[in-house]
């Protein structure tokens, strides 16, 4: 068969190789599109595959990052649910770096606030359904029966009729010759069998068996291990350097400077690492070799004073400060925070004349393309970036610096490169979640009515090191400040002061600090006006039922109103972030020396429709985990421009 | 650089490695068994947990010298085919989530299971309180331990 003419705004496209059954894809950026170097048995690309082969084996090629969330078990439930097939038959691919696989939500290919099951809840059931009806009309011209006689499920179509069943191997290359379906109707809720079941990951058992392969069990034949010695101070550079008894360490090849550091490369890991221990480097330690976080807390205390750019604004607040019968001031501060994802960053990459190949570790294949195209000079089309299993990432994986070092290292040595960070690299050169100072006022009534409140915060820039702020405003620094509580004059304010210190997206983003400033400030509300913190929130969330919602179910299976023992507390705290709503009851005692227990955290979530409930429920009990351990444990603290901080 | 020979899973290896090259990287790096996962460096994460002598000990801080004579069980042999109890409670307690730790906590829990075969939350809690999960499995793990603990006894004959 010839490749089909494909109109460029047509949704789903479908190709065959000879032999090689059904290959289906959806199109949604046809016009724009790039070949995929990627040698998969196709002649058009798609932006994400529905595969079944003669062997009737289903294999979905999916653009996005598996880092625990779990999409690479509610992806192929999506396909699996309009196919009819066994999701834990379904074969995962990895798609290639190409724009065809592009999240909607970001206009580039990667993997982050909550945009995964979203993005490919429709796209996914399509290419499914578009599927599932071209093995049915193969089957339905074989049997010489009509499409409506027919019935499929497991993989089999069957003419309950005439007693015959097809598989869809046996049907695949004879659907491969019909025409893509330009619309198949969904199935509707009321019959779905896989979406909202709970499934079990099916990647654990590859998992539990220690086989998956996460970036750093990359090995490629005559590869290095690179370790490299970084300024410890942001922004420092390399004076000098003398690289002696490094070279001297056995299993050690090379030694070469590169734009972040010096680089040891050897054999393995082990002697990589002695190496740059041995390593004799003067650093320029540059302009941040006096900052600390006392110097920036007192800076960031007189830049509070100064209005910032305009968030929100609401009303009149500076009128009802003024006119307020009691103010409530309150100042807040929130630390760097690091990710630590248990696999520490690591990139391995392969450059030679005219190609560069990149296993990352990444949940932003676009930028880690434009990156490698970068670093090694090779045109866009020369670069293929292969994504493996990510043990963690919660944003630190979009970041840039270890795909880069890489890159530039092989290309400098001219052998495979892996770079690998040790646990200590990991925490002092991260990109940090940012601390944040932020300055609030409430004004109430006579009556205790809240009128007003202000927030006005102060940190740098997430999105500045990445893209081009929109009026000067970077949204994430300041989203869900205030959130959805109804007050009638709000001013939300951003100040903006880079003190040199890396950042990044870190789980959450904003929401990471304004929930706790804007919950806490509530509870000072709260307990100035004598009035119970859960009925505050309820008088303030009247109007916004989904977050009222979850507030009330958490309170109720909390037993927010039933007795505790002594020296037990209760605390409830409510926010929307990424369209989802959620509302916590935590039971805390403070022992004798000021340390916090946590005995019982009861969370009730609103997120709309659930694909798979134990990816949802592993996810809301990990945030918590995660979350308790910022709070209490995660600090990152600055002194003479170095972080504080070395391990776990 | 010194040779050595070790006795990984039943099977005996000769290699030569500087004398404080950790286990791990002999593992990984040396014998390219890369289930045992790097996390930390320090044993303070557990993530490259393995059995020496049916113990469960952090290979980031046993120097490949000190190993002579010692047994050494990695995940590659727990079980070659997942069927080990402990990594089947793991899968039916659906635990793993990035699943980069979860090796180095299975690794621990069996080691648990066998010294202790019915261990309390707390003895739980405190065996395993030196594996860290960034992902936040810990209350699934715990489920997963009592899971396997109460198919090895039955297994064995003993009450549920």
């Amino acid at each position: 068969m010839s490749a089909p003419t494909m109109d460029r705004r047509e949704f789903l496209s479908v190709t065959a190789v000879a032999g090689a059954g059904l290959t289906l894809g959806v199109r949604t950026l046809a016009p724009t599109f790039q070949r995929s170097p990627f040698p998969v048995p196709t002649d058009f690309a798609p932006n994400a595959f529905v595969r079944v082969g003669t062997d009737g084996v289903v294999t979905i090629v999916v653009g996005y990052s598996e880092m625990g969330q779990g999409i690479l078990t509610s992806l192929p439930m999506l396909v699996a649910e309009e196919l009819e097939v066994d999701p834990a038959t379904v074969k995962i691919e990895q798609a290639p770096a190409d724009p065809a696989y592009n999240n909607p939500s970001f206009g580039m290919q990667g993997t982050g606030g909550s945009t995964t099951v979203s993005a490919a809840f429709d796209p996914m059931r399509q290419a499914g359904a578009a599927a599932r009806e071209m093995l049915a009309a193969a089957a339905a011209t074989s049997l010489g029966v009509p499409r409506e006689s027919l019935t499929i499920a497991n993989g089999v179509v069957t003419h309950a009729a005439s007693s015959r069943r097809m598989t869809y191997g046996e049907l695949a290359n004879a659907a491969a010759q019909i025409p893509v379906p330009h619309h198949v109707a969904l199935k509707p809720a009321s019959e779905w069998k896989v979406i909202g079941k709970r499934t079990r990951r099916l990647d654990a058992p590859s998992k539990v068996m220690g086989r998956a392969t996460f970036g750093i069990d990359v090995k490629l034949p005559g590869m290095l291990t690179a370790v490299v010695a970084r300024c410890p101070v942001f922004g420092g550079k390399v004076k000098s350097f003398t690289a002696t008894a490094a070279r001297a360490v056995p299993g050690v090849r090379q030694v070469v400077e590169i734009p972040s550091g010096v680089a040891v490369l050897a054999d393995g890991y082990w002697a990589a690492k002695k190496g740059r221990e041995a390593l004799r480097i003067e650093w320029d330690e540059g302009a941040n070799a006096s900052l600390s976080s006392a110097s920036l807390r007192a800076r960031w205390a007189e830049l509070a004073k100064q209005p910032g750019v305009v968030a929100r604004h609401e009303g009149d607040s500076a009128a009802a400060l003024a006119s307020a019968a009691r103010r409530i001031d309150a100042v807040y501060e929130t630390p760097f925070l690091a990710h630590a994802t248990m696999e520490p960053m690591n990139c391995t990459a392969h450059v030679q004349a005219a190609s560069c190949e990149v296993w990352a570790p990444t949940q932003a294949q676009t930028m880690a393309k434009a990156t490698a195209a970068r670093a090694s000079g090779l045109p866009d089309a020369a670069i293929q970036i292969h994504t493996t299993m990510l043990g963690g990432g919660f944003g630190r994986r979009f970041e840039q610096d270890f795909l880069s070092e890489a890159v530039t290292l092989s290309k400098m040595a001219h052998v495979p490169v892996k770079v690998v960070f040790s646990r200590e690299d990991d925490i002092q050169h991260d990109c940090y979640r940012p601390a944040t100072y932020n300055v609030l006022a409430a004004g109430l009534d006579a009556s205790g009515n809240l009128t007003t409140c202000t927030y006005r915060s102060v940190s740098p820039s997430v999105q500045a090191h990445m893209f081009p702020l929109q009026n000067g405003l970077d949204d994430n620094a300041i989203e869900g400040a205030l959130g959805e509580y109804a007050i009638p004059n709000v001013q939300v304010e951003w100040v903006r002061d880079e003190p040199g210190v890396p950042i990044g997206f870190w789980r959450s983003v904003g929401n990471s600090h304004t929930a706790f400033v804007k919950e806490s400030f509530i509870d000072e509300i709260a307990a100035a006006t004598h009035t119970d913190p859960l009925a505050l929130r309820r008088r303030l969330l009247a109007n916004s039922p989904r977050l009222l919602g979850v507030l009330n179910l958490a309170a109720e299976r909390a037993g927010w109103d039933s007795p505790l023992p002594a020296g037990r507390f209760r605390g409830i705290a409510a926010h929307k972030s990424f369209n989802s709503y959620v509302a916590e009851v935590a039971e805390v005692s403070v022992g004798a020396d000021g340390t916090p227990t946590v005995h019982r955290v009861c969370c009730a979530v609103d997120i709309g429709r659930v694909v798979n409930p134990l990816t949802v429920e592993a996810q809301v009990q990990g945030s918590i985990v995660y979350g308790l351990s910022a709070a209490l444990r995660g600090a990152i603290t600055l002194d003479r421009g170095r972080v504080q901080q070395e391990n776990f | 650089m010194p040779t050595y020979t070790l006795t990984i899973n039943g099977s005996r290896r000769t290699l030569t490695a500087a004398a404080d090259t950790p286990l791990l990287w002999i593992l990984r790096d040396t014998l390219g068994m890369t289930g045992t996962k790097f996390g930390c460096g320090g044993g303070f994460c557990g993530a490259c947990t393995v059995h020496v002598d049916g113990v469960a000990m952090r290979s980031c801080q046993w120097p490949v010298s000190a190993l002579a004579g010692k047994r050494i069980t990695t995940i590659e042999g727990l079980s070659t085919d997942g069927t080990h109890p402990v990594q089947q409670a793991w899968v039916a307690e659906d635990v793993v989530q990035c699943g980069y730790c979860q090796v180095g906590q299975i690794m621990n829990a069996a080691a648990l299971l066998a010294a202790k075969p019915r261990p309390t939350d707390t003895e739980i809690d405190n065996a395993m309180a030196g594996n860290i999960c960034r992902c936040g499995t810990y209350q699934r793990l715990r489920a997963a331990i009592h899971r396997a603990a109460g198919e090895q006894t039955a297994a064995a004959g003993g009450d549920r």
